[in-house]
């Protein structure tokens, strides 16, 4: 679809959506720290939407940080590298806190490691060209960052390179750098617009470049205008431009960054693609700078350990593959009422049954809610006051879907569009009666038989 | 997807206990279904106020009666069906309040008592409880003695029959009546502030603007579903106007007379009985007024809103299968 004619004035907003209370002051203001080198890491070797990867080391090899040890040679799939320098030991299966069990590539640190400032400054700090990009041609570029098993960082981790490829049938004129994180708690992502803004532009730059958009808009929410006014700054003497949007919750959500920054509607089961725009996270764009600038693979990222069960919430910056747990240990433990443990933020995360399970290129955050935060009331029965209805920000009607889901009626999940539901969890937040309605949509989702889904749909928070 | 469900508050352990459960791990995004009940209470204070003022202990009688029956009743058909008795959300409360509203305050204690038994017995439990009723269960418990006890709900039934003692407004004529039968017309003012007879609940507009304003602005009440009752009554009530030009009965009339601000505000707008949908709300609330305003002009009986929301109760599982969203990006494509 051309996307010209798509054109819609933009709003700086999306119509419903819930207003939680967003709790970022907990750790706004805590500089990102890095975790010290841990005893072990443990890789998993599916990261992403895609197909896994296999492992290209044995045990009891030697591996530098950096060096690639799984790779995949399906087309959506993204390679995975060694997060520090150490010794591989037996492979062994994880269970990533949304359900999947995946094979891990462990890895025993060795003494000698790249670790505290000086990693800050190889992954972060130092100089980052804004211009003379010219010298990175659209394919070096997308090569470079599959190289570097660089996925979205928003959430759903769909591999960047695919976004990026240059795609005939369906130009791109705009790419949005997604700086919203509208997920209460969270502040990874503020800190690194805060503390590493040149990093973030120059890898928009190139994201640019690769996929041929004409113009890059910075979406942020209007909760940050101190990340609104450094992003400027960084900006300045491109023609990168920073829009301040309305805070909301999920604005952080592809289709809903995309309509509210530029007007145009995403269609149901499709990509921001269809309509010209290319998402990308501003942690991915940073990782997608260093990718191509510095040649460096997707080791480390930064994400958010916060909520009122943690003693020390703090904005870190670790390898992936260490532990929630060490997480957890690093910043001073839970409290004693801390009753939830959440990989992510507290409206999209999955709670951690085990706290050994390892941290992906796609985790956002760790949430720890007291015993006072989380919901507490009973599921009584469906009132029908539709206030799931005015809330999603998809114009679903939770109660229909649920209600389906519950009696396996696989006919009104479709008449009421199941599929499309993106699982954000505004529904689920006002219902009066408590009832756990993204359970039975993704209940529903996964049971209703193939034949009538045509495709599945998720939220991709920035991706 | 973790099935496992917290709630254990015997978790009194030293270390802290983690559970895992389905997100969104937030709450306080809303009033809880028993918090709605409690703000249509809240909203119906001004209500009760006015009925208490114009008809005295009459109204407070019929009040005491219903609202004791019905949660009995409540109490009775759950243990019968061996349920757990949800006396806690109100939801008998509330019945039993707009019942009582909506009846004369001259009703006889029995007419109240059955009247209950029947909303909560046949308009409620026998769909299955809270949440599974088509129908409003007060306006069933109205229908239902409106038919076994003609005589006393009929026009001549709100006029008390002894005269001394009793409030003023008992011994008028409704509004409706008196026109309808001596062609006499209630004044505005009268209309506005409630001093006229009529059922507990309906005789003041101003106290359910007053209430019905509260649960708009807390969002227990759709607002789709009000706006739609009185813009289809007062365009029909206008146009008559306009073709009319001697009629008795104005727009400020329509609007204000026969129950209609109590119907449109607290009765059409029980969340169970109405569409889920804005876009249904809005089919509801015109239809409701519609209908009201066919059956002022056509029938005999002043009930018009009682009928004309139950009418539209019965329509509204075909209007939640209209009204279902586009949904943003437009209907998941299929893939024949
Ligand atoms: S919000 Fe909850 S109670 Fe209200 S209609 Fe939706 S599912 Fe039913
Ligand atoms: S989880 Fe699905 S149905 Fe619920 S608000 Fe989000 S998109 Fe709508």
């Amino acid at each position: 679809m051309g996307s010209t004619t798509m054109k819609l004035s933009a709003k700086g907003t999306f119509a419903r959506g819930v207003h939680p209370h967003d709790e970022k002051s907990l750790a706004a203001d805590v500089a990102i720290e890095v975790v010290p080198t841990p005893a072990k890491v443990s890789v998993p070797l599916l990261q992403h939407l895609g197909a896994q990867c296999e492992p290209l080391v044995k045990a009891r090899q030697q591996v530098v940080l950096g060096e690639k040890i799984g790779e995949s040679e399906a087309f959506i799939s993204a390679p995975v590298h060694a997060t520090i320098t150490g010794t591989v030991a037996m492979s062994s299966v994880a269970t990533l806190p949304n359900g999947r069990h995946v094979k891990t590539v462990p890895i025993k640190a060795d003494e000698q490691q790249l670790s505290g400032d000086a990693l800050f400054e190889d992954i972060l700090g130092g100089d980052w060209p804004k211009t003379g990009l010219d010298r990175y041609g659209p394919d070096a570029i997308v090569t470079a960052v599959r190289e570097a098993g660089i996925v979205g960082q928003g959430g759903a981790a769909f591999p960047t390179y695919v976004k990026l490829k240059l795609n005939d049938a369906k130009p791109v004129d705009t790419l949005l750098l997604n700086g919203c994180e509208c997920e209460p708690y969270l502040t990874a992502d503020y800190r690194l617009m805060l503390e590493a803004p040149d990093a973030i532009v120059c890898g928009a730059l190139l994201a640019a470049r690769a996929c041929g958009a004409k113009r890059i808009i910075v979406a942020i929410e209007d909760n940050k205008p101190s990340a609104i006014e450094t992003m400027l700054k960084a900006a300045e003497g491109t023609d990168m431009i920073v829009r301040s949007l309305k805070t909301k919750y999920p604005m952080g959500g592809e289709k809903q960054t995309v309509l509210a920054a530029i007007g145009r509607e995403v269609p149901t089961g499709g990509l921001p693609l269809d309509v010209g725009a290319v998402v990308c996270n501003v942690g991915t764009s940073a990782a997608i700078a260093r990718a191509v600038v510095r040649d460096k693979a997707l080791t480390h990222r930064v994400l958010t350990v916060s909520g009122r069960g943690i003693r020390n919430p703090k904005n870190l910056l670790v390898p992936i593959g260490i532990s929630y747990g060490e997480l957890i240990d690093y910043c001073g433990g839970l409290t004693e009422d801390a009753a939830r443990v959440i990989a992510g933020g507290p409206m999209m995360g999955f709670t951690l049954g085990e706290l050994d399970t390892p941290v992906t290129k796609g985790t956002s955050g760790l949430t720890v809610l007291t015993r006072d935060d989380v919901r507490k009331a009973d599921e009584t029965a469906c009132v029908h006051c539709g206030k799931c209805v005015d809330v999603c920000p998809l114009k679903l009607v939770a109660a229909k879907m649920a209600l389906a889901s519950k009696h396996g009626d696989w006919e009104l999940a479709r008449r009421y569009h199941i599929t499309a539901c993106m699982e954000c969890g505004c529904c689920a937040y006002v219902c009066p009666a408590s009832i756990p309605l993204v359970q039975l949509i993704r209940l529903g989702k996964a049971q209703m038989p193939k034949k009538i889904t045509p495709r599945r749909t998720e939220l991709r928070c920035g991706a | 997807m973790t099935q496992e469900t917290v709630n254990n508050d015997a978790t009194e352990t030293e270390a802290p206990v983690t559970h895992v459960a389905p997100g969104p791990h937030l709450g306080g995004g809303c009033l809880t279904a028993r918090w709605m009940m409690l703000d249509v209470l809240i909203g119906l204070l001004p209500v009760l106020l006015v009925s208490l003022w114009v008809f005295g202990w009459y109204a407070a009688r019929v009040l005491a009666i219903c609202v004791g029956s019905c949660v009995v009743a409540e109490g009775i058909f759950t243990a019968m069906r061996r349920r757990q008795c949800r006396l806690g959300d109100f939801s008998a409360v509330v019945t039993g309040v707009i019942l009582a509203f909506s009846l004369p305050g001259t009703a006889p204690w029995y007419v109240a008592v059955i009247g209950s038994f029947a909303a909560i017995g046949i308009g409620k439990l026998a769909f299955g409880g809270l949440g599974q009723n088509i129908f409003n269960p007060a306006m069933v418990g109205r229908a239902f003695v409106m038919i076994a006890f003609t005589s006393a709900m009929a026009a001549g039934g709100y006029v008390a029959s002894e005269k001394a003692g009793v409030p003023d407004a008992l011994t008028q004529a409704t509004p409706m009546t008196a026109l309808q039968q001596e062609g006499k017309v209630a004044s505005l003012g009268d209309l506005f502030w409630g001093d006229t007879n009529g059922s507990l609940g309906e005789t003041s507009a101003f106290a359910c603007l007053l209430g019905g304003l509260y649960l708009l602005i807390r969002r227990t009440a759709a607002w789709q579903i009000p706006l739609g009752v009185l813009l289809a009554v007062g365009i029909i009530a206008g146009g008559q106007n306009l073709m009319d030009l001697q009629a008795k009965w104005t727009v400020g009339h329509h609007l204000m007379g026969g129950a209609l601000l109590f119907g449109a505000l607290f009765i059409a707008t029980d969340p169970v009985t109405s569409p889920l949908t804005g876009r249904g709300r809005w089919i509801f609330g015109l239809g409701i007024g519609a209908i009201v305003m066919l059956l002022r002009s056509l029938s005999a009986y002043p009930e018009g809103v009682m009928f004309a929301v139950l009418l539209m109760n019965a329509v509204v599982p075909l209007i939640n299968r209209w009204t279902v969203p586009r949904p943003v990006g437009g209907p998941v494509p299929s893939k024949a």
